[in-house]
This record gives structure tokens, C-alpha cells and sequence, in this order.
């Protein structure tokens, strides 16, 4: 990988150790990954907020960083942390956990990462423009800046993005060249996808059985329902889809593969371990979007139902009333905060994502189905 | 004495068990921090622990919270003694570097592996041996 001059003396020290450790890494990931050079990024956004992922190995790393006095130096935005930044007392997040979060939320500030605390920050909060280098890590939002905004990124880690971030450039590799951005398979449907649930279970089900660059032919997804498909394609191994209305040149000789109601159950089968009672219902993965919360309120649902935004939706929801069992809650989700801890056992979700790591990282037992489902 | 050449991705030399998949990794949710136990659900690894082993798998998905969590298997002493990945990919290959596990990709024959066989890992130079069969 060719270096400037400029960008030896980060790698040699010069311009400090933080600086130092971030351009070893990116150097690192260019070099394995073939990049010719580094280029320019215009925004980067992190994970690895959460105390419940990064443990406390996470935040002395953010800390060690931190202190070296390195900060980043183009627009960097935050996934979810582990609680309400505001509220968590309000809705019974422990002391302890609370206490390592603001730690964290305090490393990250330190080194200029903006609290915003979503995985989408694409509605509202860090929006890249068609053909920008961005350097982004959460899965979803890089499916979604790569789909649907035409922006440009590799599935950053969460410490690469946030040495991204802190250098100001990506190595120059993967989805940031055009040879790389063409569709790999196509993937049409013997069966209409309506609402999120649907897209969410095509999705994973593209994402377990093959890896590349789909073409989605005759899906016209809302922006819900494009967020569902990314997030559920990205627990695999997609970070990037495209849409067509038909066919394309070159379209017909690709792999092709069929997504069928079969196939929709299957992902539904795999991903549901509960058929009973749940405790509570978590709906925002990705994070909801106003109208999304609206929806869900409209519903009126019987048992207690925990939405999941981010603080930027939150005001643009302003004073209006939810329904009674319908809580708010921002700046973190049922997969990264610790529901686990806090006396629950069993929650229904309509996010192929959210059961996923529900199960796994949460121990949880999920039911996973379409809302109106779960509401009944 | 068989060494097998491969692509250095992080640097350093390590020796362990080898405890082989076909089945691509995910760190975050399908390893357990606490235990360094493989904990998704159905995977071929399955309750069997990460911990000390000289790591064979095809390459890592999934979260992208995935290198902290490589990090924090290290600080608790949880992590592989080195990783071998068919094709490294940004999360194991960022937590392995961070974390200064040793690691290769690219081995042009692993079928020589065998679960249980000791293993070194040598990544500063960029080979793999086969110390015994066990």
C-alpha cells in the first residue's frame, strides 16, 4: 500500500501514539485487503458503544485512546449504547452497568464521537450524500449507505471505523471500487413481501445461504422495510444489495436463487425458540422510525411494549401520545442493552436481527413474528 | 517437519490444540466472553471452548462489535492461542491485530489439520507446523 509522506509520520509516531495505533491498523487492513492507498472519508459512524458488548476491555481500549489525545477528524456518529441516557432509572437499568455506559459514552467523547447513540444514523443524524467514501461500521447502516444512498463503505469494525475516524481516511479496497459494487447473484419472489417482518425473514434467510452482492428484481421496499432487509442480510455475510425493475445487461447470467414462502418460514422456524407468554415486546431493530412508532401504537398493544429509537426520532415525535403500554425508549436496543439482567426472560420481536442476537448474545427466548402477530 | 506457508495477518508465534470449522465465526453473540465457549446455536463448535486453541475457521460474520469482543477474550485470557481463516475479513483481522493474537489466512492446503493436533503458528515468519498429531 502506498503511504505519503504525511501518512509515514502517523504510522512512524510523529503526530502521537493514538494516531499511531489507528494508522497501524488501517495499514494492516489495507495491506491484507490489496488497497493501493488511502483515500479520503467524509463521515464515519462506530459500534461498540454498549458496555454489555465491549465489556471492560472495550473502555479501557476507548480510554487508552482517548488519553493519548487523538480526536477524529470528520463527523463520527455512535451506535446504540446499553441504556437510556436519559431514563435508564426510569426503566430499571442496574447502577453498575450504568456507571461503566457513562464511562464510555465519556471515552467516546473525548475522542469526538457524538452521542447519538443509533444504528440509523442515516434518517437523521449523519445522512451521506451518492458516491461519498464513508468509513461506517454497524451492519445495517452499512447496507443501507451502500443500497440505498449509494455512499461507500466496507463493513468496518468498530475499532477500524473509529481509526478511520481519528486518521480521516479508509484504505482503499472493496466496496469503495466500482469492480466490486456489481450485483454477485439475483433473487426473485414467488411470494409478496409486505411490512418489515417479511423483509427481515428474506433477508436472513439470503444472508445464511450466500455471501456477495444480490439483485433484488421487482422489490420496491419503504424505507422500513429496506432497513428490516439490510439488517437481516448483514447477519450473514451481504453489506450490499441493489434493486432493479427488470433485468438488467448481464443480470441473466448471474446465480440466481428464489425466495418462496418456504423459505420465509424456514428463517422463521430458525430464528423462533418461543410459542407462549412473552414478557415484553421490543420493537426498533433497526431503530424505529417516528412513523414506525406511530404504528405500533396504533395497535394498541395488551402487554408491555418497549420502542426503540434513537434520541433525534424521539423529538421528532414531540408531545404526542402513545398508547399506555407503549414506552419510548432511546439511545439503545433490545440487543445491546441488558434485558437479561433486568428480569426478563422472554420477548417477541419482529427483527430476524433482534432474535438472532437476542438468543445468542442475550440468552433470551425470542418469538419472532410480524407485529400485528405479537400484539394479539 | 511440515510447514505449511500462509499470509500473516497479525504478527507473533503461538503453539495450541487445533480446533477446526467450516463454519464461518461469529464473535459477537457466538462466543461467549465470560467462557470462551462457542455458544450459537447449532454451530459445528458448539459448546466447545475457544480458549488456548490455535483457531481454524473459514472466516469471521456478523457483528461488527465482533473485535472488541476478540479484544476481551484476550484480556481475560479467553482468546485462541492464533487464528488460521481462510480469507481474513475486517472483524477478526482488526481484533486480532488489536489484540496481538497471531494469525494467517490464505494456507494453500489445511486438509493436513486435524481437531486436537498440536500446532505452532508462526506469524512473524508466516508458516504453520504440525508438532504433533495427539
Amino acid at each position: 500500500m502506498h503511504l505519503t509522506r504525511d501518512e509515514e509520520r502517523i504510522l512512524s509516531g510523529e503526530r502521537g501514539e493514538g494516531l499511531r495505533r489507528a494508522m497501524e491498523i488501517l495499514v494492516a487492513l489495507g495491506d491484507i485487503k490489496g488497497a493501493d492507498r488511502f483515500i479520503p472519508v467524509k463521515s464515519a459512524h462506530v459500534s461498540g458503544v454498549s458496555y454489555k458488548t465491549i465489556g471492560d476491555a472495550g473502555l479501557e481500549l476507548l480510554r487508552e485512546w482517548a488519553s493519548s489525545g487523538a480526536t477524529v477528524k470528520v463527523p463520527t456518529t455512535s451506535n446504540p449504547s446499553g441504556l437510556d441516557l436519559k431514563s435508564w432509572r426510569e426503566f430499571g437499568f442496574p447502577q453498575e452497568f450504568a456507571e461503566k455506559q457513562l464511562a464510555i459514552m465519556r471515552a467516546y467523547r473525548d475522542l469526538g464521537v457524538a452521542d447519538s447513540c443509533t444504528c440509523t444514523p442515516y434518517l437523521l443524524e449523519n445522512i451521506p450524500r451518492e458516491g461519498e467514501h464513508i468509513a461506517w461500521a454497524e451492519s445495517n447502516a452499512v447496507v443501507y449507505a451502500n443500497s440505498i444512498l449509494g455512499a461507500r463503505t466496507n463493513r468496518e469494525s468498530g475499532i477500524s471505523a473509529l481509526a478511520a475516524a481519528l486518521v480521516g481516511k479508509a484504505p482503499n479496497y472493496g466496496l469503495h471500487l466500482d469492480e466490486n459494487r456489481k450485483p454477485t447473484f439475483s433473487v426473485s419472489f414467488g411470494v409478496e413481501l409486505e411490512g418489515p417482518w417479511a423483509y427481515s425473514a428474506a433477508g436472513y434467510y439470503i444472508g445464511e445461504e450466500m455471501e456477495g452482492i444480490p439483485i433484488f428484481l421487482g422489490l420496491k421496499p419503504s424505507p422500513e422495510e429496506a432497513k428490516a432487509l439490510g439488517s437481516a442480510l448483514a447477519v450473514g455475510g451481504v453489506s450490499m444489495f441493489r434493486l432493479a425493475d427488470k433485468i438488467e445487461k448481464g443480470v441473466g447470467d448471474l446465480e440466481k436463487i428464489r425466495v418462496g414462502e418456504e423459505e420465509i418460514n424456514g428463517a422463521r422456524e430458525a430464528l423462533n425458540t418461543a410459542n407462549g407468554e412473552v414478557d415484553l415486546l421490543c420493537i426498533g431493530c433497526p431503530h424505529c422510525t417516528p412513523r414506525e412508532a406511530v404504528e405500533v401504537s396504533k395497535l394498541k398493544p395488551s402487554i408491555e411494549t418497549w420502542v426503540f429509537t434513537s434520541r433525534a426520532n424521539a423529538a421528532k415525535l414531540g408531545k404526542k401520545r402513545l398508547h399506555e403500554n407503549v414506552k419510548l425508549i432511546c439511545d439503545t436496543c433490545m440487543v445491546v442493552s441488558p434485558l437479561e439482567e433486568m428480569g426478563i426472560a422472554t420477548i417477541g420481536v419482529n427483527s430476524a436481527k433482534a432474535a438472532f442476537y437476542c438468543r445468542n448474545l442475550s440468552g433470551l427466548d425470542v418469538k419472532y413474528a410480524p407485529f400485528g402477530e405479537l400484539v394479539k | 517437519m511440515r510447514r505449511i506457508k500462509g499470509r500473516i495477518i497479525s504478527k507473533g508465534v503461538a503453539q495450541g490444540e487445533a480446533l477446526i470449522t467450516s463454519e464461518p465465526i461469529t464473535f459477537l453473540g457466538g462466543v461467549d466472553p465470560k467462557s470462551g465457549r462457542v455458544v450459537e446455536r447449532g454451530h459445528e463448535l458448539e459448546g466447545k471452548c475457544v480458549a488456548g486453541k490455535v483457531l481454524v475457521f473459514p472466516k469471521g460474520k456478523g457483528s461488527t462489535v465482533g473485535s472488541y469482543v476478540i479484544y476481551g477474550l484476550r484480556r481475560s485470557g479467553l482468546a485462541p492461542a492464533a487464528i488460521i481463516n481462510d480469507e481474513a475479513e475486517e472483524m477478526v483481522a482488526t481484533g486480532a491485530i488489536v489484540a496481538k493474537i497471531p494469525m494467517l489466512d490464505s494456507l494453500p492446503n489445511k486438509s493436513a489439520f486435524r481437531n486436537g493436533m498440536r500446532l505452532l503458528v508462526n506469524a512473524d515468519e508466516g508458516y504453520v507446523e504440525v508438532l504433533g498429531e495427539e
